[in-house]
């Protein structure tokens, strides 16, 4: 479904990403694990469009999107939940769900986009009880919520998650990734990038370990679970059994 | 002072304010959207006026007409500005973006000297007439025009930021440009649309208050000052505190009158200067909490 390829790509003049590759299959869950500044979030702004790269290609379905700017790359099917969440948040929670379906517009699309809200709903139920609420003033895990759900309402081919259990507590986390876990199952195709090793690969399908802007690893998450240098390095097995 | 003396100031102070009100939102919506300062505010103001009399005395159009010609051609003339002469600089830092603003108001207003002279032009009252008397007080036909104006002003903006697609876009941009773009909003779109907004409000101001005062190639930069002390005195966030400002500033002025008449103008730069020292970010705007 999406396969970014031999991906060289950075800030300005500082190169982040030495020729990344990555594919999730559709309806796959893929994680992206690896320690700060590996280059995990780099990779979901090449995806997504944000960071244009400076060669390699991101295709979607076998067509190549490389060079569809971040606001049309949405159009195609490519939706990012940023890290930090960017919800608006001045904007009541409803205000927000509809800006997710932005694109989405005429009357054809209006009963989709309805029957998406009611999903969104049934997924993070709290949302419903807070939609005429500033997103700003939700708590850390529901404007989560409401990040994941407004990247919903955009019909998403493939949904890219930014560190979702950031500064979360775990009761949260584990309700969030038991939604990711549903969406999964639904058929929707995830990359997920996650500082939590372990959280990541216990839910996905796959996983890619980078490391200064490489992939070093790369296999089933039962695989990299089991494997010693992931366990060491990013697992923390250390505090564990030596 | 007798309460009809006062009621006379207040109501010169809301006519006043009024069409500050209308600079005010033009800084407010172009600030909103690109973090920059428009300088040129006021040179829409001033061309607002020009090309109303114009249409009407050049090219003998209805006033009505030559009213809607004129802050339609504004319009484009905002948007042109923006595309011609912010948009290729956009990733520059704000400053020199402010600076082009700057350029932008000196190269409008010595045209306007070249095509219109350098002679105070009039423009008839849009409903000629005496004044209404109220308690006392004279209102002008024209300043209640202003109200209309700034009052219907208010309802559309209200209306085109709650109701539509396009104002939830804008709103979207105010709140988070990168965030916007993740939602597919065509943020340079968006950019586009509020210069020519704002410069159609400076162009509806302008064109309102030149029967009363007529207009000149040279007005621009003094009404730009009084939009931006308004605007920065509403906090530069939301459009009714943009309005609430200028409002205020024309009452603060008015109330100096009784004690120095000279000393009207030199209010909006003192107000400007005390805002800017005692509360940066506006008298209306709260600052406000997050959870992370």
């Amino acid at each position: 479904m999406l396969e970014i390829d031999a991906v060289f790509a950075g800030y300005g003049r500082v190169p982040v990403l030495h020729g990344v590759s990555l594919r999730a299959a559709p309806g796959e869950m893929v994680t992206l694990v690896g320690a700060n500044g590996a280059g995990k979030s780099t990779l979901l702004k090449v995806a997504a469009g944000v960071l244009a790269p400076q060669s390699g290609r991101v295709l979607l379905a076998g067509e190549d999107v490389t060079r569809v700017p971040s606001h049309r790359r949405v159009g195609t099917g490519i939706v990012l939940v940023p890290e930090g969440r960017m919800l608006f948040a001045g904007m009541s929670v409803a205000e927000n769900l509809t800006l997710g379906a932005y694109l989405r517009t005429g009357a054809a699309a209006r009963r989709a986009v309805e029957s998406d809200r009611e999903r969104v709903f049934d997924l993070f139920p709290v949302l419903a009880d807070r939609l005429e609420q500033p997103a700003g003033t939700l708590s850390g895990g529901e404007q989560q919520m409401l990040a994941i759900g407004r990247a919903l309402m955009a019909d998403p081919k493939v949904l890219l998650l930014d560190e979702p259990s950031l500064g979360l507590a775990p009761k949260v986390i584990g309700e969030i990734f038991s939604v990711l876990d549903r969406l999964r199952g639904s058929g929707l195709t995830m990359v997920l990038v996650e500082q939590d090793a372990r959280l990541a690969l216990k839910h996905a399908d796959r996983g890619y370990v980078m490391r200064t802007g490489e992939v070093v690893l790369e296999g089933s998450s039962a695989e990299l679970l089991a494997n010693d240098d992931v366990r060491l390095i990013y697992l923390g097995a250390w505090h564990g059994t030596e | 002072m007798e309460a009809s003396e006062l009621l006379q100031l207040v109501i010169a102070g809301l006519k006043n304010g009024s069409i500050y009100a209308l600079l005010a939102l033009g800084f407010t919506i172009v600030y909103a959207a690109t973090n920059v300062i428009n300088f040129a505010q006021g040179e829409f103001y001033m061309l607002g006026g020009m090309l109303a009399v114009f249409a009407f005395s050049g090219l003998n159009v209805p006033l009505v007409a030559a009213v809607a010609l004129a802050v339609v051609t504004v319009a484009g003339i905002g948007a042109l500005f923006e595309r011609l002469a912010i948009r290729p600089r956009k990733d520059a830092d704000p400053m020199a973006l402010i600076i082009i603003t700057v350029g932008g108001s000196l190269v409008f207003a010595s045209v306007a000297r070249h095509l219109f002279g350098s002679d105070a032009l009039p423009l008839p009252e849009f409903t000629p007439g005496p004044s209404f008397v109220f308690a006392g007080a004279a209102i002008e036909r024209q300043t209640i025009w202003i109200w209309v104006i700034v009052t219907a002003t208010v309802i559309g903006l209200t209306l085109l930021y709650n109701r539509t697609r396009l104002g939830r876009a804008m709103r979207a941009c105010m709140e988070n440009r990168e965030a916007a773009r993740l939602m597919g909003i065509d943020t340079a779109r968006v950019v586009m649309v509020s210069f020519a907004l704002a410069a159609a409000l400076g162009a509806l101001a302008g064109v309102a208050v030149t029967p009363l005062t007529s207009t000149r190639f040279d007005i621009g930069a003094g009404i730009a000052v009084k939009g931006f002390a308004a605007a920065i005195l509403g906090g530069l966030g939301s459009p009714l505190a943009a309005v609430a400002g200028g409002l205020l500033l024309g009452l603060i002025e008015q109330a100096v009158i009784p004690f120095s008449s000279v000393l009207k103008d030199v209010v909006a730069l003192a107000v400007l200067l005390l805002v800017l020292f005692v509360r940066p970010q506006g008298l209306f705007r709260r600052t406000r909490k997050e959870k992370v």
